[in-house]
């Protein structure tokens, strides 16, 4: 291939890698402009990327209509408990499936992939009924229960895949330099898990950041509800909604997920390619 | 080793200190008072202010039944209802629309009303309200809220045009709209945009107007689908619209209401059938100096009758409250009060001495138009039918955008629909 082809070849891969990006970004960014653009604007025929007017009444309006800080401690609570317990969880599990290939280890992780595929509403009314008795309706408690339920299965086969590609042969050379297993694990396993680690729990805290359904069903009071729940109410009947308010509260609940990925990114990329290489 | 150690254990305590936010909820209760939950659907801020200061009124006048507002919403409310109905954790005073009832109604989870409506309820709202929440003979909602279709207009476009006003009490033919919406269609110009994303409820109850009923109901009480002449005038006049005269707008079939708008605003569509609560997303939308116009749905064979799925507030059978909850709705539902209630949803109450309420019958933003049309709601066709939610989605839906793009034609909409309709319904009513 000469020179000039490769160039070619290169710069068509730019420009679809932009493409994608572009479409990728495409519903965050016109969430923005929504949020900023006045009422008249959000029902003109010829729609601006920039708003021509821009306009903060629709957070403001939001804000108003909404308990929308409340709602956003509650989703951060439940998001963040529901990732730091799955992880703490799910991790010493995942370490004895990877290490001890057992035929029921082998059956534990298909039973964990098979149990993704049961819809939310098969499992809704059974775990009400649990978390009623338990008296842990309308609680965050009973909330972060289910997220962390809902969570572990994922969580597990993640965590399983990151253990697997930490080499044996490390905590052998430990054990062979008078590292006790505690010891091993702590020095040798958990620094080299660490990135793994993060990413199921980012993992886990989105999946419960987005949550709607559960919470939705399980919190009564506006003081439990979380922010999915609470953005709801800007949509009416037959899908009718308050535009403008709902892209500004949208746009302020995507602002943690994001924050937080671009805090950790770089350990997320080192987990997922941790978790990609075989040893 | 110990930075890791130091960060579990900075994890752990934030953790800790943030479940100590994590309270119990509990109704308390011990002091003798009833405490009711009344879930409310309200969304737009006007009517969750006056749901709230109601329940305010009523609290404040009756110390010793409590009433606890719960926003609920229409997002997934069927699915949530009924969780919460098996849980027995369901909401005492439940807000609902009509045409939700049916399966919580035969379900045994709302408690029939009949013994518990005091008489200055029953009679103030029409009996075909009444029907609408009526199933196997018991009343299991109160229908106070409910909305027409109605043709909401670009005045400017209308009245150069020349066309013939119409008005309730003499409104257009369906083939006089289809004449006007070819008069109003011109460069860059559709006379109307049908947003038909949900085509079904739009179809059936519009309809009614022409005589079609579509849904037939034996001595027995069986239903069965039959699709005569009078179900044919509706589907038919769109479908001309947007395939013969061209004008009505084609990419408008999969919009939602809401998203006809900004044609209807820049002039590109002249009217749109939209509920009569849309008006408010045109007032606060349309840009400024824009003149807009309400005007009643075309009438067929039965006039201007068209089907309506009213909203509704219920009981739920596990109450141990249900007549204390009965007289809270009661309240709500004073004509006063439900004239609150109507403006600020922007729909128009069921009960008649609200309807008279002088607030309702101004020219203003088309209201007396809408009041105007309340005598001709009826019980939307199909919403009684059990069946109906699966032959909607599986059967009509599909046939019903296939048939109005112009890839099928009337023959073939009216073989799924009805034969494929009936086999549906057969499943359920064996």
């Amino acid at each position: 291939m000469s020179m000039r082809t490769k160039r070619s070849v290169r710069a068509g891969q730019y420009l679809a890698l932009l493409c994608y990006l572009v479409f990728l970004a495409f519903p965050f960014l016109w969430l923005i402009s929504t949020a900023f653009k006045p009422a008249p604007e959000l029902g003109s025929l010829h729609p601006t990327w920039i708003p021509q007017h821009p306009t903060l009444d629709n957070f403001r309006q939001a804000f108003d209509e909404q308990p929308l800080l409340r709602a956003a401690a509650n989703s951060l609570i439940a998001a963040l408990s529901a990732g730091a317990i799955a992880v703490v969880i799910a991790t010493p599990m995942a370490y004895v499936m990877a290490r001890h290939r057992t035929r029921l280890a082998t059956a534990a992780t298909g039973w964990v992939v098979v149990s993704q595929a049961f819809p939310f509403v098969l499992l809704i009314i059974p775990l009400f009924l649990v978390l009623k008795h338990l008296h842990l309706i309308n609680t965050l408690w009973g909330l972060i229960m289910v997220y962390v339920v809902w969570a572990l299965p994922f969580a597990l086969w993640m965590l399983v895949g990151y253990v697997r590609a930490v080499p044996p042969e490390l905590e052998e050379a430990a054990a062979v330099d008078g590292a006790g297993r505690l010891r091993t694990l702590v020095s040798v396993t958990a620094p080299l898990l660490a990135p793994g680690i993060v990413a199921t729990a980012l993992f886990a805290f989105i999946t419960a950041w987005n949550e709607f359904f559960f919470a939705l069903v399980l919190l009564k009071t506006p003081e439990k509800q979380t922010l999915p729940v609470v953005l709801t109410h800007f949509l009416g009947a037959e899908g009718a909604s308050d535009l403008g308010p709902l892209a500004a509260a949208a746009f302020l609940a995507t602002l943690p997920s994001l924050v937080l990925f671009a805090v950790i990114q770089r350990r997320i990329t080192g987990g997922m390619l941790a978790g990609a290489v075989k040893s | 080793m110990r930075a890791l150690v130091r960060t579990a254990a900075a994890a752990a305590t934030a953790l800790a200190l943030l479940l100590t936010g994590c309270g119990t909820g509990g109704d308390g209760g011990t002091d003798g008072k009833i405490r009711l939950r009344f879930q409310s659907l309200a969304w737009q801020k006007e009517s969750v202010d006056i749901n709230k200061q109601l329940v305010g009124e009523w609290n404040a006048a009756h110390p010793d039944i409590q009433v606890q507002y719960v926003q609920g919403s229409w997002d997934s409310v069927h699915d949530q209802l009924l969780t919460s109905f098996e849980g027995g954790e369901a909401p005492d005073v439940i807000h609902d629309a009509s045409d939700d009832l049916a399966d919580f109604a035969y379900g045994g989870y709302l408690a029939d009303l009949r013994a518990l409506l005091p008489d200055r309820l029953t009679r103030d709202i029409p009996r075909q309200s009444w029907r609408t929440a009526t199933f196997d003979g018991g009343v299991y909602g109160v229908p106070f809220l409910q909305e027409p279709r109605v043709l909401i207009a670009n005045t400017r476009i209308l009245k150069e045009s020349g066309v013939r006003i119409p008005t309730p009490e003499k409104p257009w033919s369906w083939p006089e709209f289809r004449e006007v919406t070819e008069e109003l269609t011109g460069e860059g110009r559709y006379g109307v945009a049908w947003p038909l994303k949900e085509p079904v409820s739009v179809t059936l109850n519009l309809g009614l107007s022409a005589g079609g009923e579509l849904f037939h109901r034996d001595a027995d009480g069986k239903v069965t689908i039959a699709m005569g002449e009078g179900d044919q005038v509706v589907p038919g006049t769109i479908h001309d619209q947007v395939n013969t005269d061209r004008s009505a707008a084609r990419t408008a079939l999969g919009m939602g209401g809401g998203d006809t708008l900004p044609g209807f605003f820049g002039g590109k569509y002249a009217m749109v059938p939209l509920g009569f609560s849309y008006r408010q997303q045109v007032v606060e939308q349309a840009p400024k100096g824009f003149e807009w116009t309400v005007l009643p749905a075309p009438a067929g064979r039965d006039g201007l009758a068209q089907g309506v799925s009213p909203q509704t507030l219920s009981v739920a059978e596990d109450s141990p409250h249900k007549k204390e909850a009965v007289r809270f709705i009661d309240f709500l539902l004073r004509p006063a009060n439900m004239v609150r209630l109507a403006k600020g949803d922007w729909m128009l109450p069921t009960g008649t001495e609200a309807l008279a309420d002088p607030a309702l019958h101004t020219a203003d933003r088309g209201w007396a138009t809408g009041a105007a049309l309340a005598g001709t709601l009826r019980s939307a066709p199909a919403q009684s039918v059990r069946g109906y939610p699966e032959w909607k989605d599986k059967v009509a839906t599909p046939a019903l955008q296939e048939y109005y793009s112009g890839a099928i034609d009337a023959a073939e909409l009216k073989k799924r629909l009805v034969a494929d309709g009936n086999r549906v319904l057969a499943r359920y009513q064996r």
